[in-house]
């Protein structure tokens, strides 16, 4: 829409501008629910999280706007070429976005979990992912807003370091639980935060691609960058285990590894009362 | 982490670019078909002293509808008139280029005019049935062109044709009666029957629903798409969404000149070029 000329109907263009305005607004609040969601867990403040909770209804009703108002225009107007990518990139990015918000609200729901045990040591690694991912998804809003499918392909790259970390946290995650079986509780709870936040990295993955498509009306080509491998991570210690010393921790820490990992997004979908689509 | 990754990020970004440079060197103006019916090269077109068509260069493929799409005066109408010479009627028209159905020149100087539009029919933008009924209508270019040779083959070219154009039975009570007095949809199609009648190969259709409501421009769309099996077919349109609708491939015209062809569905998500973009989104251009 931007750099392009009128409409010759002019209300036509008040409508597209109006719906590229809201999910502009949509992907502020995202991104400040995220924030104050990682806010909450870093400085365990149950206020906050509560907060991030109850405000998830502004982002659902800011979603159903856009819906409404893009399948209005599908219907009134049935625009093609640019209109219409602009359209169709509008209805599918509200409903990603709306997704990071519910993700964002899992993790404040966990933030509440979490302080109510004493604080977990590696609660500090999982707000460094954090900071990754909110840069992503900052810089995702950014493309939209600024029409730049440069900016949208580099994200969309980026998302695979946030899996490696992800991969890597998992890891952390289990041999803490190992350890000591104590752990087991908070690090569970952190295990699905990290989870949630990585899904929120895959929505503003699926936006960036959304976005590349809106300005070139071109799909990005290839595979997406994938670095997630804590679906097939086990940890060494479980092997030995396995081997026949047979000590309860080590036994623990393998069945977390293997029936945590590729089901943790679809676990915390429960907890928004949505089940994500995809994991 | 960041330095395994970077490797990987500049690679994709590799594989992104390629195929992206090979369409843009295809260029926005690609008019050529695998399997054309027609071809016209460097078509040049003037009344008097005015350049209506300046160096059109496109194929119409076979067993396809090509939609022709462009504002008032932009040359698609008499593009359209070319591809069966109907423009040699006009005075002060003259016509330079290449125009060639299978392969044959249909310019060259022994061609028979009246045989090549036998082969290239044409359906207009309003219903233009004869004064006579609605059998000697269909009977018309049959009769004229000596396709049928006995009273029963004539009688099969007209029941084919009228069931083919989807007319049949809503006419089979009253082929006595005029053909203006038919609605206007079945006028239409009336004529398209009586185009039909002489097997053409081509069938160029000028604003087919232009003077006709919804329900009776659904049908003869319906009708393009069936004819297209056995037909190969070039509509000129006002409707965009018609063109969207009937063709596999559309070509915009503007100011005398064919901007951009292609797949109708690449055009019309996709087009390469800001004036056709302009265009279809209804933006001053």
């Amino acid at each position: 829409m931007q750099g392009q000329q009128e409409h010759i109907v002019k209300s036509f263009d008040d409508q597209l501008k109006n719906v590229a305005h809201q999910i502009a607004r949509m992907g502020g609040m995202a991104e400040s629910q995220f924030s104050s969601a990682v806010d909450a867990l870093a400085r365990r403040d149950s206020d906050l999280a509560g907060r991030v909770v109850n405000a998830d209804t502004g982002l659902d009703g800011l979603e159903q706007q856009v819906e409404e108002e893009t399948v209005r225009i599908l219907a009134l107007r049935q625009p093609v070429a640019t209109d219409l990518r602009e359209i169709i990139a509008a209805f599918k990015i509200a409903s990603d976005t709306e997704r990071i918000g519910d993700y964002a609200v899992n993790v404040a729901k966990r933030t509440l979990a979490l302080n109510q045990l004493p604080p977990a040591q590696p609660a500090s690694a999982v707000p460094r992912m954090a900071k990754l991912v909110q840069a992503i998804v900052k810089d995702t809003f950014d493309a939209y807003v600024e029409r730049d499918a440069e900016k949208a392909l580099d994200v969309w790259h980026r998302d695979a370091e946030v899996d490696e970390m992800y991969t890597s946290l998992f890891r952390e995650l289990l041999t803490y639980m190992m350890e000591d079986p104590r752990a087991i509780t908070p690090c569970t709870h952190l295990l699905f935060v990290a989870k949630n936040i990585e899904r929120i990295g895959d929505h503003a993955t699926n936006i960036a691609e959304t976005i590349h498509y809106l300005v070139t009306g071109e799909y990005i080509e290839g595979g997406r960058p994938k670095g997630d491998t804590s679906s097939y991570a086990v940890v060494e210690h479980g092997q030995e285990g396995e081997a026949g010393d047979g000590s309860p921790p080590p036994n623990a820490g393998a069945n977390a590894g293997s029936s945590a990992s590729p089901d943790a997004g679809s676990g915390t979908g429960s907890d928004a009362g949505n089940g994500p689509k995809d994991v | 982490m960041t330095e395994l990754q970077t490797p990987m990020a500049a690679e994709a970004a590799k594989n992104k670019k390629q195929p992206g440079k090979g369409e843009t060197g295809a260029g926005p103006a690609a008019g050529t078909s695998k399997t054309p019916k027609m071809t016209s090269r460097d078509v040049n077109v003037h009344y008097g002293t005015a350049h209506a068509l300046r160096g059109i260069s496109l194929d119409v493929g076979v067993n396809e509808v090509t939609a022709l799409i462009g504002p008032s005066g932009c040359g698609k109408s008499t593009y359209l008139r070319c591809l069966n010479r109907m423009n040699d009627v006009i005075e002060g028209c003259r016509i330079q280029g290449e125009v060639k159905l299978d392969d044959f020149d249909i310019y060259d100087p022994s061609l028979d005019v009246v045989q090549l539009r036998a082969r290239v029919g044409m359906v207009f933008q309003k219903p233009n049935p004869f004064p006579k009924s609605i059998y000697d209508n269909v009977a018309y270019g049959p009769r004229i062109h000596g396709v049928a040779n006995t009273k029963d083959e004539l009688e099969e070219v007209v029941v084919n044709s009228l069931q083919r154009a989807g007319l049949w039975d809503e006419v089979k009570d009253r082929l006595s009666l005029p053909g203006t007095g038919l609605s206007g949809g079945q006028q239409q199609r009336l004529c398209i029957a009586r185009a039909i009648a002489v097997s053409p190969e081509v069938i160029l259709m000028d604003e087919p629903c232009s003077a006709l409501d919804p329900i009776a421009t659904a049908k003869i769309e319906e009708l393009i798409d069936e004819l297209r099996a056995n037909y190969t077919i070039v509509i000129v349109t006002h409707n965009m969404q018609q063109a969207a609708r009937v063709s596999q491939r559309t070509a915009f015209f503007h100011l005398g000149e064919m901007v951009e062809a292609g797949e109708t569905e690449a055009l019309f998500t996709n087009p390469k070029d800001q004036r056709t973009l302009g265009y279809i989104t209804g933006r001053y251009g």
